[in-house]
């Protein structure tokens, strides 16, 4: 026993070495946990790109994931295992599936009862698929891409919803909104970045805009990163279109608004799908004038909830921007603590069992009842946000919102 | 459907871009004409000068453009030490070395600034950002517009002071002959320093130009340095002329091409300029006056 402990942790403390810093910091808060395996705790792979491209996401993502954890841990555990604590074990997916693929690995061999996590769809789609093979049940924090849930694995859930479901309710309820104004808006310009992402959603709106009455007039692809966005400005200026449907990153789009409210382009509306910045408090916060008024479906927590509102201010408490990753990771791990505690058991088998029939309410975001499908929570939705008043506000669906579309938004 | 307006604001579009392209590539040319090396820590060190002047803004209300008066000397010390103490010692003469000495220096840069900033972007909103001249047809921001002035007061005082001091003297002399300027009592060490301290203090004023329009996180200056390397080849290395006119010229070709093939093909026109350069004037526009 001692020496299985000895050699996890020198392997560790090797591989720490040779990854830099950045890992050794990820190594010293795994260590803890393999050392304390000894009691009755029920162990949790927390999984995250916490460094490299998505560190960022990544870090977010771990500390709503970790925020609720303490949350459950200082309430007294999971009651029916005698009040067992949650005790974490954190991996870094290093912004990359194989780096995704190693973690889970690592936690099935340190006996794990689940993992929650991976963020990316490209990294959730590996890390679902390794964790498959050890029948070890794997929530799905954000990761969208629909084939996540399509596969026919056993072991994943998705709380969240998926691609297919965000732009549907995005494209029902941008013609919700412009029917509501009278319909002022015909002409559309998308501006999107050039891989799947911006790519995939460019074609999708192409295909479904003109049927419910919008016409395209230009779709304009760009890189990541791109350095200028005023050659771009000048040709939705010269389209002047009613919409501007922006498909891209969050420093992209900062810029393409900026470029925008710069060059004195204003559209009757900036729709965002999943944008990048559109329901950002960080942009809200650095530009509120280039995010006044902006559009998005997006995830999104339910506002009208006391529960989020007291999380959302605890987050900044910290200094940390309340971003979708975090309310996201809580609520996932919310919801393998309520699996546990009916599982009354750490086995993967009744673990899967028991996230399969959840019917988990309580929770913090603006979704129907808890159902899952082949592992796709049905109630799961996405929102309408706009900015309004230096600050983010659902305006759809009705029963959530705590604001009203502001449309055309005004000179 | 592009109206004759579009191309004119297109053009003066590329023009205020690409000066900035021409003051990065400033710095880059000038380390290479007379160290004959490619500092790949040009962009490391382009955004470490705009992390220094986004924190003087945020920390000490220092505006970017009263910033760029301390850090070009600032950036210039740095630059000295770098080349003396690290870049010099360790290359042991072998400009070889010197090239791979600047790539591990950009690493190292790099990730120093991701694990103390993290991986956030962080931008700055001027008041004045928003202000400048309408032409009707383009409006030309107040920040773009400086950043166009800076860089040809910037060019020009490195044209003085390669042609006009006793420092650009001997820079100019070590550039053509290094031995010959060895034998004359020329301390080349001091000239290799003195030289990467100019290219670091270009970065220095450049980042604090790019700073009000841009944005800075641990590899933002990468963007801006793959285009320099391009403008730098264009105008021919080590010609301070030619990466003034190269950078214009990629920014009113990048512009263009940007328009009429869109923004992801667009990066195809620079480098499809950058070929014919190379097959039609293999020194680069102005390579001949190094």
């Amino acid at each position: 026993m001692s020496e299985h402990k000895l050699s996890l942790s020198r392997r560790r403390f090797l591989a720490s070495a040779a990854l830099g810093t950045a890992s050794v910091a990820t190594g010293t808060i795994a260590m803890p946990s393999i050392l304390r395996a000894a009691g009755a705790p029920v162990k949790l792979g927390v999984l995250h790109p916490v460094t490299g491209a998505l560190s960022y996401s990544g870090q977010q993502g771990r500390l709503g994931a970790t925020m609720a954890l303490e949350e459950i841990n200082a309430a007294g555990g999971i009651k029916s295992l005698g009040g067992a604590k949650i005790d974490p074990m954190l991996g870094d997916a290093q912004s990359t599936p194989e780096g995704g693929t190693s973690e889970v690995e690592k936690m099935n061999a340190a006996g794990v009862s689940c993992i929650v996590g991976g963020y990316a769809s490209s990294i959730c789609l590996a890390t679902t698929q390794a964790a498959a093979r050890y029948d070890l049940p794997y929530v799905v924090d954000v990761g969208v891409a629909d084939s996540i849930v399509t596969r026919g694995l056993k072991n994943t859930f998705r709380f969240g919803p998926g691609f297919g479901v965000i732009a549907k309710t995005a494209l029902d309820n941008l013609v919700a909104i412009n029917d509501g104004a009278g319909k002022p808006a015909k002409t559309v310009v998308i501006v999107h970045e050039d891989s799947l992402f911006g790519s995939g959603l460019a074609k999708l709106l192409n295909a479904q805009l003109p049927p419910k009455g919008f016409q395209v007039l230009d779709t304009i692809a760009h890189p990541t990163p791109t350095r200028d966005f005023n050659t771009i400005v000048l040709k939705i200026k010269a389209a002047n279109p009613d919409l501007v449907i922006p498909a891209n990153y969050y420093n992209e789009y900062v810029l393409l608004a900026r470029t925008m409210l710069q060059q004195h382009v204003r559209p009757k509306a900036i729709y965002s799908i999943l944008g990048g910045a559109a329901s950002s408090y960080k942009f809200v916060k650095d530009f509120p004038d280039a995010a006044k008024y902006i559009m998005d479906c997006n995830h999104w927590f339910n506002p009208l909830s006391a529960k989020a509102q007291a999380l959302k201010k605890q987050v900044e408490a910290k200094g940390q921007f309340f971003t979708y990753e975090v309310y996201l990771n809580y609520s996932c791990v919310g919801l393998i603590a309520d699996a546990l505690e009916r599982a009354a058991s750490a086995d993967r088998a009744k673990v899967t069992a028991a996230l399969a029939g959840s019917t988990w309410s309580g929770h913090i975001m603006p979704y129907g009842p808890t159902k899952f499908v082949n592992g796709q929570n049905q109630g799961a939705a996405p929102c309408n946000t706009q900015v309004q008043d230096n600050d983010i506000k659902v305006i759809l669906p009705k029963e959530f919102a705590n604001g009203k579309p502001i449309f055309p938004m005004p000179a | 459907m592009l109206s004759p307006s579009i191309l004119v604001a297109a053009i003066v579009n590329g023009l205020l871009t690409g000066a900035l392209y021409a003051l990065v590539a400033l710095g880059l040319t000038l380390i290479y004409g007379v160290l004959h090396i490619i500092n790949f820590a040009h962009g490391a060190l382009l955004t470490a000068a705009m992390f220094a002047a986004y924190f003087a803004y945020r920390w000490f209300g220092i505006d970017p453009y009263l910033a760029a008066v301390v850090l070009a000397p600032a950036f210039f010390v740095i630059g000295y030490a770098l080349q003396r103490f690290i870049v010099g010692p360790t290359s042991h003469g072998d400009d070889r070395n010197m090239l791979l000495v600047t790539l591990g220096l950009a690493v190292v840069i790099e990730n120093a600034l991701l694990f103390v900033f993290r991986a956030d972007t962080r931008t700055i909103d001027l008041s004045y950002a928003l202000s400048g001249v309408d032409l009707g047809f383009a409006f030309l921001p107040l920040p773009r517009l400086i950043g166009f002035g800076v860089t040809f007061v910037v060019a020009f005082a490195l044209w003085l002071i390669l042609s006009a001091t006793d420092i650009g003297h001997a820079i100019r002399a070590v550039a053509k002959e290094k031995l010959g300027a060895e034998l004359v009592g020329i301390d080349v060490a001091h000239v290799y320093a003195v030289t990467f301290g100019l290219g670091t203090a270009c970065v220095g004023i450049a980042a604090c130009l790019l700073i009000p329009s841009y944005y800075v996180n641990p590899s933002a200056g990468n963007a801006f340095v793959l285009v320099a390397f391009t403008v730098v080849v264009l105008g021919g290395m080590g010609s301070v002329l030619g990466a003034l006119i190269g950078g214009l010229a990629i920014g009113v070709v990048e512009s263009f091409s940007s328009l009429f093939l869109g923004e992801s093909l667009g990066q195809i026109g620079i480098f499809v300029l950058f070929i014919v350069v190379l097959l039609v004037r293999p020194n680069g526009l102005f390579g001949a006056q190094a």
